[in-house]
């Protein structure tokens, strides 16, 4: 064994240790709730209580709400700008690059000031306002990644060429971008829904602000009050996590590309 | 194998990479000039980003030179010089210098042992998927993964406490700077080593093969060749990883509650309570960390956009 190669072991086993060490803690403390042995308690203690259960779906919910919104003004902008505007591509990438740099409580913090309740759209009036809001917040979190990967996946097909034989046969542009266009991307659309999903189902800022019961703010709430249930609640959280990267993963091999001749 | 880590890359990466795409124009938009429909499909996007990016963004910013009757003033950035408000400013700027640098250098390390250390294959793979995992593992439930950490009664701290080692007598504590900082790492060096390893992979083994024949030492090597060409990826990065850390809130609010008065919390609490009682105050408490984000991510997109040359 060389030496670069034995150093490069040595990093990558405290690089392990850094990265493992806090998961092996947390699983083994979330197992620790009676005083001998290891138990499940905690586990079944949070996703039996009715307010894990109602916080999960609202978030969940909010979350499948936002991929179909910004699915929904991303890919028709995508098309338009890699098909027929080009010149718009720079506002566009600008305005992607926004919700990465304006920090989430900024952004919160701006609709509390715009939206309330004497402004000309006082969404924060009403709770449906209010979850419309929180809504189109995670549409403008997820908007660099969503725009990202349904453009990655425009760039693989031959949008060109589909455009035109769809337009021959007949099909207006509507009819083009859900049916010619949408399916062909959408394995490209599921990876930016999955990262989406896995950024917004456990956000806490913009939630707690918009006084909304979400996951993140019960994640909180439980934190400041019980001991194990927080480790449980980690343990599902990266759980969420790791499968929605797994997915993205997955849906790689099954994308579909035209070839171009 | 590594290509499937690759794509976890580029999803999670990409959006970073965005501002300095090249702009490929297609034949058939010369041909057939812009219709109105173009524009109405681009529409949505843009109502949606001047209605829930712009508008809020620049309505704080109008707000930071309001008085409370609506009249210009100066007076509300004066008033951000009160000490509470300083300091709070000071250990946000500090933790984010500090999880940038330790993260970046962990980073920068990790990914050069896996990537170029003649690791068994596989670890590449693994080690990025990981990283695309951990990058997003933020928030509310890192925190809690501290806790059962470094907490007082984490894993690590009784394993050290049996073994005759007491962390919190020897002066750490999580719920500090430090603490902070070594949790913040957790989601940084992840983050480095995605955003690092496209640059690693683009340093040819010719160019270490060419210094070798020349007579280079391995650090001859890094110090001539491989350290100037990523120096300013690692720059950029260490200013988008600073942005990461200086905008976060979730993570300290759930460890730290409001003990350590970093700024996204103090704006919490405005947000919350209007604890600075003025309004106007708020707002440049707002302005002031989007400034700061701003200039961060400037310098990065700056670095970056020359960095690409090496790249390509």
């Amino acid at each position: 064994m060389t030496r670069a190669k034995f150093w490069s072991w040595v990093i990558f086993i405290l690089g392990a240790l850094y990265f493992l060490g806090p998961l092996l803690a947390t699983v083994q403390f979330s197992l620790s709730i009676r005083r001998t042995g290891y138990s499940l308690d905690a586990y079944t203690n949070v996703l039996q209580s009715p307010a894990f259960q109602q916080t999960f779906t609202y978030s969940l919910l909010v979350g499948v709400a936002a991929i179909i919104v910004g699915l929904l003004i991303v890919v028709p902008a995508a098309y338009f700008v890699r098909l027929r505007a080009p010149q718009l591509r720079p506002i566009i990438e600008f305005v992607t690059l926004l919700p990465l740099i304006i920090p989430p409580i900024i952004l919160v913090f701006g609709y509390i000031r715009l939206y309330n309740s004497s402004s000309i759209l006082p969404l924060t009036n009403s709770d449906w306002g209010t979850n419309i809001l929180l809504t189109l917040a995670y549409v403008a979190l997820a908007l660099p990644y969503m725009y990202r990967a349904v453009d990655t996946g425009l760039r693989t097909i031959d949008v060109q060429t589909l455009t035109e034989a769809a337009n021959i046969l007949g099909a207006s542009t509507p009819t083009i971008l859900i049916r010619v266009i949408f399916p062909n991307i959408i394995v490209a659309a599921l990876s930016g829904a999955f990262l989406t999903l896995a950024i917004v189902i456990g956000e806490f800022t913009i939630a707690s602000l918009l006084n909304r019961q979400a996951f993140g703010v019960y994640m909180q709430n439980v934190g400041a009050n019980r001991a194990f249930e927080p480790a449980a609640l980690a343990v599902i959280s990266f759980v969420i996590t790791w499968a929605a990267m797994g997915a993205i993963q997955l849906l790689a091999r099954f994308a579909p590309k035209t070839q171009r001749i | 194998m590594s290509s499937d880590a690759d794509t976890v890359v580029k999803t999670i990466v990409a959006p970073a990479s965005a501002g300095v795409a090249p702009a490929s124009g297609s034949p058939l938009a010369r041909l057939a000039g812009l219709r109105w429909g173009d524009y109405l499909g681009v529409a949505p996007f843009l109502v949606f980003a001047v209605l829930f990016l712009i508008v809020p963004t620049a309505w704080l910013v109008i707000g930071a030179f309001q008085a409370r009757d609506g009249s210009f003033t100066l007076q509300n950035l004066i008033d951000l010089g009160t000490p509470q408000i300083i300091s709070s400013f000071w250990i946000s700027i500090r933790v984010s210098v500090a999880s940038a640098v330790m993260g970046a250098i962990a980073g920068l390390i990790l990914a050069l042992a896996v990537i170029r250390g003649r690791l068994p294959e596989g670890i590449r793979s693994a080690v990025l998927t990981f990283s695309g995992v951990a990058s997003q593992f933020a928030g509310i439930p890192l925190a809690f993964a501290f806790i059962a950490t470094l907490g007082r009664l984490g894993l690590v701290t009784v394993g050290l406490r049996l073994v005759g080692f007491d962390i919190y007598r020897a002066g750490f504590n999580l719920l500090s700077f430090w603490g902070l900082t070594l949790t913040y790492c957790y989601f940084q060096i992840p983050l480095m080593v995605l955003i690092i390893a496209p640059a690693i992979d683009g340093l040819k083994r010719e160019w270490s093969e060419a210094a070798a024949t020349l007579g280079a030492t391995p650090i001859q090597f890094w110090r001539y060749v491989g350290l100037p060409v990523l120096w300013p990826n690692l720059l950029g990065t260490l200013s988008l990883l600073f942005a990461n850390a200086f905008g976060a809130i979730a993570t300290a609010y759930a460890l730290t509650g409001s003990s350590l008065n970093i700024v996204p919390i103090l704006l919490y609490a405005q947000i919350r309570g209007d604890v600075l009682n003025n309004p106007g105050l708020g707002a440049a408490l707002a302005l002031g960390m989007i400034v700061i984000a701003a200039l961060a991510n400037i310098v990065y997109l700056v670095i970056r956009t020359r960095a690409e040359r090496w790249l390509k």
